[in-house]
């Protein structure tokens, strides 16, 4: 099941991944080096076996239910390269209306 | 007399708290010995001079005014550049997060100020922690101070590099695949992968949350020990983190290997480990039988499975936790959008590397519907396979020994066009990862070109004290570790 270079921007699409022509063919051709050792896996029999998500059992840790301060917005906008401090968020492309 | 640079941790924290030297002092040692050979090295993206220096006469305001404090006061640390720090830019060595300044420490980066330890600055890795040879750095490669021609591993090559060339006595690093135990390997140091769990993760930049963990780089036992009882413990802002004591790490080393059982798994000594590398290992083994631990050989049938399986659980956990560079809230943004998905994905094309892009593509297709359980399902369920192995291997040993890497360090460029090849390098190490147990590398001597080899130590959940103290009676029984590179 060998990939093509539209398979691999169909992937990159739902990634939000923009791929030139020249990516999408050197990526073809890693991935489905890959896939091909990927292959190996379907040797073994794992009827049965429970697939493992993390290597210590993880429980839901809940705290006490208590108001603490968020951080301040100043701070959390000053992580993004495109805010508007005046109006106080982060300024991106129109997405209604187009 | 030596330079204070050339001191390990240990030492300079008993310096420092005995009053012949400062923090001041030994800070602005290490700040000079940066300056002087990371032209060579190019391990550090930021150097903190003014933040080092202020956290360092506060310690020694501290200590004249007779106060107590911690275990690593005034000992300087490098930290990895995927570890939050407060108003200090925090990479991952990736163009997408130039410019992020992070509103937060990161736990183990608070757990250092606590202890006294001095933040040096930010060091050099692979984007996102993704690679082996920190050649996939997004801002520059780093060399290894063995050799200035070679790789000094990956994904923490910085934090090696910079202990390797004395920049600092210590360094944090993270370890998905290997990232802190190759890179100790091809830098002749002692590198900890901590049990996943013992360390919290909370402000670490996450790459695969099932498999990282922080932990210590440094060139002797004792100093990775005191390190990582600094760092380890339970934290409620990770809920992975495991609530169970800390022991102090450094106070079961000299207990010695007499009765231990050791366990020599073939899969781990088989085609594509260098003969090098292989015969090394070997002798060390025999010290260990030397210094009283019995040896025998055994089997992980599983082993051999575990490159695959990693190769679709971390890049599967990566295409989901990088799906949050969308060039909004953090780091830089595209300058050609004109529509919202345009933003998005223009960002990530100019943003990430070759590499990321790579691991994202084979995660989002791990994913997809239809393929979903063919491969990443699968692939979980052969994890499970794997920790079974090493389950039943802790019936019979205590501990196991294998090579770090299959080879020594690799000239910069070598592999850098061959992903394959490149992920071959992390074989011995991955496994640990996808059992959640620790390993510890340290040196166990040097090939014919004088690079470093590096030995594995494995054991099972929390076993870091049976580990330490392993590595501490061989390191004691060689003089590997007292080698310095030239620069």
């Amino acid at each position: 099941m060998a990939l093509s270079p539209e398979d691999v921007k169909k992937v990159g699409n739902l990634a939000r991944l923009a791929l030139t022509d020249e990516e999408a063919d050197r990526l073809t051709h890693q991935l489905n080096d890959l896939l091909a050792q990927f292959a190996q896996l379907q040797e073994l029999d794992t009827e049965g076996v429970p697939a493992m998500s993390h290597a210590v059992p993880v429980a839901a840790q809940l705290r006490e239910d208590v108001v603490r301060p968020s951080l301040p917005r100043e701070q959390v906008l000053a992580m993004g390269s495109n805010v508007d401090e005046w109006l106080g968020g982060f300024i991106v492309p129109q997405v209604l209306g187009e | 007399m030596a330079e204070l640079f050339e001191l390990g941790a240990a030492d300079l924290a008993a310096k420092i708290r005995r009053g012949e030297t400062s923090a001041r002092e030994v800070t602005d040692s290490f700040l000079g010995r940066i300056a002087a050979v990371e032209p060579q090295v190019s391990a550090f993206i930021t150097v903190t001079p003014e933040l080092a220096r202020a956290q360092a006469d506060a310690v020694d305001t501290k200590i004249a005014a007779g106060e107590a404090v911690g275990p690593l006061a005034g000992v300087p640390v490098a930290l990895k550049d995927n570890l939050c720090t407060i108003g200090v830019e925090t990479t991952c060595a990736s163009q997408i997060l130039r410019g992020f300044v992070p509103p937060y420490n990161a736990t183990v980066v608070e757990k250092l100020a606590a202890a006294g330890a001095i933040a040096l600055g930010k060091v050099n890795m692979d984007e996102f922690a993704m690679g082996s040879s920190t050649e996939n750095s997004g801002l520059f490669p780093t060399r290894n101070p063995w050799n200035t021609a070679r790789v000094p591993g990956g994904s923490s090559g910085g934090s090696a590099a910079a202990v390797a060339a004395a920049e600092a006595p210590l360094a944090l690093g993270s370890d998905t695949g290997g990232s802190i135990r190759q890179p100790a390997s091809f830098c002749g140091l002692v590198g900890v992968k901590p049990t996943y769990g013992r360390v919290s993760r909370y402000g670490l930049v996450a790459f695969a949350s099932s498999l990282d963990q922080i932990g210590p780089l440094a060139r002797t036992v004792e100093d990775a020990a005191l390190l990582l009882t600094a760092i380890s413990g339970y934290d409620e802002r990770d809920s992975t983190s495991v609530p169970r004591p800390v022991p102090d790490y450094t106070a079961a080393l000299t207990e010695g290997v007499a009765g231990l059982r050791i366990g020599i798994p073939a899969q781990y000594f088989a085609e594509g480990i260098s003969d090098t590398v292989r015969t090394a290992v070997l002798k060390a083994v025999e010290v260990l039988r030397g210094l009283g631990a019995t040896v025998e050989e055994t089997s992980l049938p599983f082993t051999d499975y575990a490159l695959a399986a990693y190769y679709i659980v971390a890049p599967a956990e990566a295409s989901s936790n990088l799906a949050r560079y969308d060039g909004v809230r953090y780091g830089r943004r595209t300058e050609k959008a004109t529509n919202h998905v345009d933003l998005f994905e223009k960002t990530r094309e100019e943003g990430f590397g070759a590499e990321v892009k790579q691991r994202i593509l084979i995660g989002t297709y791990a994913l997809s519907h239809g393929y979903y359980d063919a491969f990443y399902l699968k692939a979980q369920k052969v994890r499970t396979l794997i920790q079974r192995d090493f389950a039943t291997a802790w019936e019979k040993f205590d501990l196991l020994v294998t090579p770090t890497a299959p080879t020594t360090a690799f000239a910069i460029g070598e592999k850098s066009d061959d992903p394959l090849a490149m992920k071959l390098s992390d074989i011995c190490t991955i496994p640990a990862n996808m059992a959640g147990i620790p390993a510890l590398s340290q040196c166990c001597g040097f090939d014919d070109a004088g690079l470093p080899i590096g030995l594995q130590l494995m054991g099972p959940a929390f076993s870091e004290e049976l580990l330490l103290r392993t590595a501490y009676a061989y390191q004691q029984a060689t003089d590997w570790h007292l080698r310095r590179p030239t620069l």
